[in-house]
């Protein structure tokens, strides 16, 4: 595969807007670790840092749009190039929707604070879900850099343990709610920060199948993995 | 339940087929085994770098490599439903031009008059009713959507038009004669965009009357008015399939690299 353009400018083009996806990803992945942070440490300090980080976000969405739609307009792209644009593009939502959960964890993690009823509950069982959602977001910023499909299908495969783990903490605390009605509001809030986690692992996964899309030129949204497994292969 | 069988508007019927076609400029080989459908209504663009014979191919289509001596056809053009071998010595090329026509790259109007240009191709036909004759050239102009612009001045000379006129003319003349294929080397490469977009616009309309075989160096040009498209490299043809397919994920890295310039 010949990796470089008749036009340099095209090519640097595309590197920059890749770079920027980078950069969009390192910042959301801080912010949705310091979302589990100030959940495990109770910490408003680095709740308040979580929200306030949103706006960057948002604005680096803006502008790698701005910037594809500028690429797109002035190149024409086709094939491979096209489909790389296209999934930056989804990638791009995919990060700004993770920055938006970890500003939901940072305002529930708030909340739980202030009712002062933190300590009853089971949040540190949280944490395993939390860092298997952060990991997964990492790894499909790394994938994505490297347009890696194999890292990519073990992505997808991985995104199921999450929802198991979602899953086992929900009856947790449904426990808990029947034992002590008091625990209910706080129980909640802690509800959706898991649901929250688990939409992250959720987004890590759209990521992983628009490298595939990148690579093998095969839609993957909503098939089984062995169909994914099929076209990887 | 329907009692007859519809098919897919998308189902298409072969109208032509080249088959392990070589071509010979005298002792320069110009094409290898080419063997490529055509499909009826349908427009198949051919795209390559310079010289990578697609103009070859299609000037195959209508024998214009008759014209001059040394030049040698390998293999077969079929031409359906009659299924005639149009490279065969035995098949009168006056013939094969009357059933497939041809429009340039620059337009190529005749010195005569915007109404003798597009009736030329019925005259040599030996057709000599005035009425009919102002019937089919009425037609074609409409067909070329250039009738309104003409319609008025019809014994002016053909060449008082501006550029994407003439070719539209040329596009008219072509049709007069009914054609069976039509074929378009490089039809807008001398034109502006405007006239460009109109040419592209018009390909699109009278499809539904001809079968179309267009040559580009546009890609962009070919992503927007083909339906099926071949990329050709060296005299063969690498990759042949549906246009969307073939711009979003041509199955050949070759055309991968082409078509998105990395070809060097």
């Amino acid at each position: 595969m010949l990796d470089k353009h008749l036009s340099t400018q095209f090519d640097s083009e595309l590197n920059g807007v890749s770079t920027r996806v980078m950069e969009m990803g390192g910042l959301v992945e801080s912010q949705i670790r310091l979302a589990i942070h100030s959940l495990s440490q109770f910490s408003i300090e680095s709740a308040r840092q979580v929200i306030e980080t949103d706006a960057q976000v948002n604005a680096m969405e803006i502008d790698i749009d701005r910037e594809l739609s500028s690429i797109i307009a002035r190149r024409q792209p086709t094939a491979r190039d096209l489909r790389l644009l296209i999934a930056i593009s989804k990638t791009t939502a995919n990060l700004e929707r993770v920055g938006d959960e970890a500003v939901k964890i940072a305002r529930m993690v708030r909340s739980i604070i202030e009712s002062d009823s933190a300590r009853a509950l089971p949040s540190s069982e949280l944490s395993i879900a939390a860092e298997l959602a952060s990991g997964l977001l990492r790894k499909a910023l790394d994938a994505f850099a490297r347009l890696d499909t194999a890292a990519a299908v073990s992505i997808l495969k991985e995104d199921d343990q999450i929802d198991k783990e979602f899953d086992g903490f929900v009856r947790k605390l449904i426990t808990y709610m029947m034992e002590d009605p008091r625990t209910i509001s706080a129980s909640l809030d802690l509800l959706f920060v898991a649901k929250a986690i688990e939409r992250v692992g959720d987004h890590a996964k759209n990521i992983a199948e628009f490298i595939i899309y990148i690579v093998k030129g095969a839609d993957v949204r909503h098939t089984t993995m062995e169909q994914v497994e099929f076209v990887v292969k | 339940m329907p009692s007859t069988i519809t098919l897919p508007d998308d189902a298409p019927v072969l109208k032509a087929q080249s088959k392990n076609l070589d071509f010979y400029y005298g002792a320069f080989k110009a094409l290898t085994g080419v063997t490529m459908p055509i499909y009826e209504n349908r427009v198949t663009a051919l795209i390559g770098p310079s010289g990578c014979g697609k103009s070859t191919y299609l000037r195959c289509f209508n024998r214009m490599h008759d014209l001059y001596p040394g030049h040698r056809y390998d293999g077969k053009i079929e031409l359906y439903p009659d299924d005639v071998d149009i490279l065969d010595h035995a098949v009168d090329p006056i013939e094969v031009r009357m059933r497939i026509s041809m429009v340039f790259q620059k337009p190529n109007p005749f010195p005569k008059s915007i109404f003798e240009n597009v009736a030329y191709g019925l005259r040599v036909r030996g057709e000599k009713s005035v009425s009919y004759l102002e019937d089919k050239v009425e037609a074609a102009l409409r067909a070329a959507a250039i009738w309104g612009e003409v319609k008025d001045r019809m014994s002016e000379s053909a060449t008082n038009l501006s550029g994407g006129q003439q070719q539209r003319l040329c596009i008219a003349r072509s049709l007069a004669t009914d054609p069976e294929i039509i074929l378009f080397d490089e039809p807008t490469s001398a034109l502006d965009p405007i006239a460009t977009g109109s040419i592209e616009e018009l390909i699109g309309e009278i499809k539904n009357k001809v079968t179309i075989l267009i040559v580009t160096h546009n890609m962009q040009q070919a992503a927007r008015v083909s339906d099926y498209v071949a990329y050709m490299y060296l005299g063969e043809m690498v990759e042949y399939g549906v246009t969307k397919d073939i711009f979003m994920k041509p199955k050949r890295q070759e055309t991968e690299d082409y078509i998105t310039g990395r070809f060097g």
